[in-house]
C-alpha cells in the first residue's frame, strides 16, 4: 500500500528537476502534496489541464516539484494570478497552494474577495501557525499566548480562523483537515477539485522547527500527536459547548453550497454583449 | 465607438483612445480598479471586452489587477491594466514580477499629481522615474509617453507590440490633460496597422525550454494549457525555469534580461521631431508638455529664433543617440516638465557639456502653456 502510493507520487515529480527538496525533515508540506497528488489522479485529471498556483513562503516551493503547469507568484498574491488564469481559460484546473501567513495577511484582501466572487478555483492553505521560511515569526494564526521570534513575551493577538472565515466571505466549499488526518484530506481535496466554485481546503500542518520548538513541540512526533488530540469532528463538534471546543479545531467540510460560478456568469454576458 | 465623423475620423478623449488601441491591438483582458483620471479605460472596458470575447474584470486593489494581467498572459492573451500614480504605486512589485517572469503586459498610468493621493485631478508628470526605478531590482523597462489622443491610440498598440515582442511589461505613461481632452483622432483602416504576437513554441513540448537564450534574447513562450508544462517564479531562474543560486546562471539570466531590451534599441527609442532640422534651441518634451512646446517653437520661429521641438516618445529606455544629435547642433536646450526635472537629469546625464541645458517645472496642478516655453527659448 505504502509502496503503490510512492510509485503514484513518482509519476507527477520534476525527480530529474528540482530535487532535494527545502522543507525541513518531518515537514507536513510533504503531506499536503501527497494528498493533492493523489486527489489529482483519482479525478483523472490530465497533467496538462492543472495549473499549480502558490505564493511565497515554504508552502510556496510546492509548485517547483510536480509536473504540472506551475507558478510561484509573489507573496500573497497567488489568488489574483489564479484568477487571471482562470478567466483566460475557464476548463484548466487551477489549484492554489498559499500559508497563512501568504493568504490571511498580506493576501487577506485577495482570499475575501476571491471567496466572495466565486471563481472556480480550489485554495489550499497550509496552516502552521508561523512564518517559517522567514524563521518563526508570528502569523494571523498563530494562537494567543504562544511564543515566536516576534513574540518573544507570548503572543497577545487573537488568531483568525481561516475556514470560518472564508465561509462567512461566500466560499461555495470550506473544509478543513490537518496533515495528522491525511485520508481526510485526501477526500476533502478531491471534492474541492470537484466542486464548481471556490472553494477551500485549510490543512492544519506542523513547524516543529520554527512553532513547534518555541512551544514545547520541537518534533514533528509530539506535534502530530497534537493534531490528533486537538482535532473535532464537525458533526461531534455540533453538540459540544464552546468551551469544550476551547482550543480545539473542527476538521471535516465546512460549508458546500451551490452558488452561480464566475465564469459561466461572465460567458452569459458575452454571450447578451454579442448580440 | 461612438462619435464618428467621417470614414476613419473620430471624435474621442485620450481614454477612449486608449481603448480602441488596445483592442485593436488584441488585448483581450483587463483588469483594473477605479482611480481617477483612469476610470475611463475601465468603464469603456467592462462595456466593449465581453462584446469581442474578451475579459473585463474589476479587482479588489490595484496590486490584484495587475496580479490577475499577468496570470491572463501567462494563460495567453494579451493583457492590460490602467491606474494613476496611487496605484501604480501599489503595483510596482508585480511589475518586477512580469519583468523576470517575462511575461507581457501593458500598464496604463494616467498620470495625476503627487505624491500621495496628492492632485486628483490635475496633470503632472511625477511618475516617470518611478516608471523607469519603481519596482525593486535591476531591470530593464520601456516607458512611453503619449501626448494627443492620437498618440493614445497608435502607442497603446505600440506598447503591446513592444510587450509581445521583447516579453516585457511595458508602460504607457498618459496624464489628466491628454486623457480627458477630446480631440479629432485618424484611426487608420486594421489592414494597415502592423500587429505583434508573442512568439509560441515551435518545438514539441519535451524539446521545450521555456528560458534559453536565443539571438534575440527573447525565448518562445508557451501558454498554460498548451501541453507545454513548465515553471515560472519570481525567484532568478536557469534556463529551465527553476530557480537558481549558481552565479554562472544567475549572470547569464540577469544579462539575457537586458541585452534583449539594449538589442532592440533602434526600433524602442521613438522620437518625433518638429522643426528641428536647422534648431539652434530645442526643446525636448513629452507628454501633454509637447503641446504646449509645439506652439511655443512655432511663436518662436515668428520671433526669428530659429527654435525646434524633439518630442520624447519613448522615456525608457531613453534616446540617447538622438538626444545626442539634438545637444551637438544646439546652443541651448530647454527641458519643460511637470515635475521639478526629471528627464532634465536625463538629458543633463547625456549632455557632458555639449550645450547649455534649462529646465522649466510647473508643480501647481496647471499645465505649461506656451508662453512660459517660448519667455524661455528666447532667453536662450
Amino acid at each position: 500500500m505504502v509502496q503503490q502510493g510512492t510509485k503514484l507520487i513518482h509519476k507527477y515529480l520534476r525527480h530529474d528537476k528540482k530535487f532535494p527538496h527545502v522543507w525541513c525533515p518531518g515537514c507536513g508540506n510533504g503531506i499536503v502534496l501527497g494528498a493533492l497528488i493523489r486527489a489529482i489522479d483519482k479525478l483523472g485529471l490530465q497533467k496538462d489541464d492543472v495549473v499549480l498556483v502558490s505564493g511565497i513562503g515554504c508552502s510556496g516551493r510546492m509548485p517547483v516539484y510536480v509536473d504540472f503547469n506551475t507558478l510561484h507568484t509573489t507573496h500573497g498574491r497567488a489568488l489574483t494570478f489564479a484568477t487571471g488564469i482562470k478567466l483566460v481559460r475557464p476548463h484548466l484546473n487551477v489549484i492554489v497552494v498559499m500559508g497563512d501567513g501568504d493568504a490571511t495577511a498580506i493576501g487577506g484582501n485577495h482570499f475575501i474577495h476571491a471567496a466572495r466572487r466565486n471563481l472556480d478555483l480550489t485554495a489550499i492553505i497550509v496552516n502552521n501557525q508561523i512564518y517559517g521560511m522567514t524563521g518563526g515569526q508570528h502569523s494571523p494564526t498563530t494562537p494567543y499566548g504562544c511564543k515566536a521570534t516576534t513574540a518573544v513575551y507570548g503572543h497577545i493577538e487573537h488568531a483568525f480562523s481561516i475556514s470560518e472565515l472564508a465561509v462567512t466571505a461566500g466560499a461555495s466549499f470550506v473544509a478543513r483537515s490537518s496533515v495528522y488526518h491525511a485520508q481526510l484530506l485526501d477526500s476533502i481535496l478531491e471534492k474541492a477539485i470537484l466542486k464548481k466554485g471556490f472553494s477551500v481546503v485549510e490543512v492544519i500542518s506542523n513547524c516543529h522547527v520554527q512553532f513547534g520548538r518555541r512551544n514545547q513541540m520541537g518534533d514533528p512526533v509530539t506535534m502530530m500527536k497534537w493534531l490528533r488530540d486537538n482535532a473535532v469532528r464537525v458533526e461531534k463538534a455540533k453538540s459540544m459547548e464552546p468551551q469544550e471546543l476551547e482550543g480545539k479545531f473542527t476538521i471535516g467540510i465546512l460549508a458546500d453550497v451551490e452558488k452561480p460560478v464566475y465564469t459561466e456568469e461572465y460567458e452569459k454576458i458575452r454571450e447578451g454583449a454579442k448580440r | 465607438m461612438s462619435r464618428k465623423k467621417s470614414n476613419n475620423r473620430y471624435f474621442l478623449q485620450g481614454n477612449e483612445a486608449v481603448v480602441e488601441g488596445a483592442l485593436m491591438a488584441g488585448c483581450r483582458f483587463f483588469a483594473g480598479y477605479p482611480i481617477t483620471p483612469a476610470s475611463e479605460i475601465s468603464e469603456i472596458l467592462s462595456e466593449r471586452m465581453p462584446q469581442v470575447g474578451g475579459t473585463f474584470i474589476q479587482m479588489e486593489d490595484e496590486i490584484a489587477s495587475i496580479g490577475a494581467v499577468i496570470g491572463a498572459s501567462l494563460a495567453g492573451a494579451k493583457s492590460m491594466t490602467a491606474t494613476s500614480g496611487p496605484g501604480f504605486s501599489l503595483m510596482q512589485e508585480n511589475l518586477g514580477f512580469a519583468c523576470i517572469a517575462e511575461v507581457p503586459c501593458v500598464i496604463v498610468n494616467v498620470m495625476r499629481g503627487g505624491p500621495s493621493t496628492g492632485l486628483p485631478t490635475n496633470p503632472a508628470q511625477g511618475d516617470v522615474m518611478q516608471a523607469r526605478w519603481g519596482t525593486h531590482g535591476d531591470h530593464p523597462i520601456i516607458v512611453l509617453a503619449a501626448s494627443t489622443v492620437q498618440d493614445s491610440y497608435e502607442l497603446t498598440i505600440q506598447a503591446f507590440n513592444f510587450a509581445e515582442k521583447y516579453r516585457t511589461p511595458v508602460i504607457l505613461l498618459s496624464d489628466e490633460v491628454v486623457a480627458h481632452t477630446r480631440e479629432t483622432v485618424e484611426l487608420p483602416p486594421p489592414d494597415q496597422i502592423h500587429i505583434i504576437d508573442r512568439i509560441a513554441p515551435s518545438m514539441p513540448p519535451e524539446w521545450y525550454i521555456p528560458y534559453e537564450d536565443n539571438s534575440r534574447g527573447v525565448p518562445p513562450m508557451a501558454a498554460f494549457g498548451d501541453g507545454y508544462r513548465y515553471h515560472v517564479t519570481g525567484l532568478v531562474h536557469d534556463v529551465r525555469g527553476f530557480p537558481t543560486q549558481r552565479p554562472d546562471e544567475i549572470d547569464a539570466f540577469m544579462r539575457r534580461l537586458f541585452r534583449k531590451i539594449t538589442q532592440g534599441f533602434n526600433e524602442i527609442q521613438i522620437t518625433k521631431e518638429f522643426f528641428l532640422d536647422d534648431a539652434k534651441v530645442a526643446v525636448v518634451a513629452y507628454g501633454s508638455v509637447a503641446r504646449s512646446a509645439r506652439r511655443a517653437v512655432l511663436d518662436a520661429r515668428k520671433k526669428g529664433v530659429k527654435a525646434g521641438l524633439l518630442q520624447l516618445v519613448t522615456l525608457f529606455p531613453f534616446p540617447r543617440l538622438k538626444m545626442e544629435e539634438v545637444l551637438r547642433q544646439c546652443r541651448g536646450v530647454l527641458v519643460p516638465e511637470l515635475n521639478m526635472g526629471q528627464i532634465s537629469r536625463e538629458v543633463h546625464r547625456v549632455n557632458q557639456g555639449k550645450c547649455q541645458v534649462r529646465k522649466l517645472n510647473r508643480l501647481d496642478g496647471g499645465l505649461i502653456t506656451p508662453e512660459q516655453i517660448l519667455i524661455e527659448i528666447l532667453k536662450m
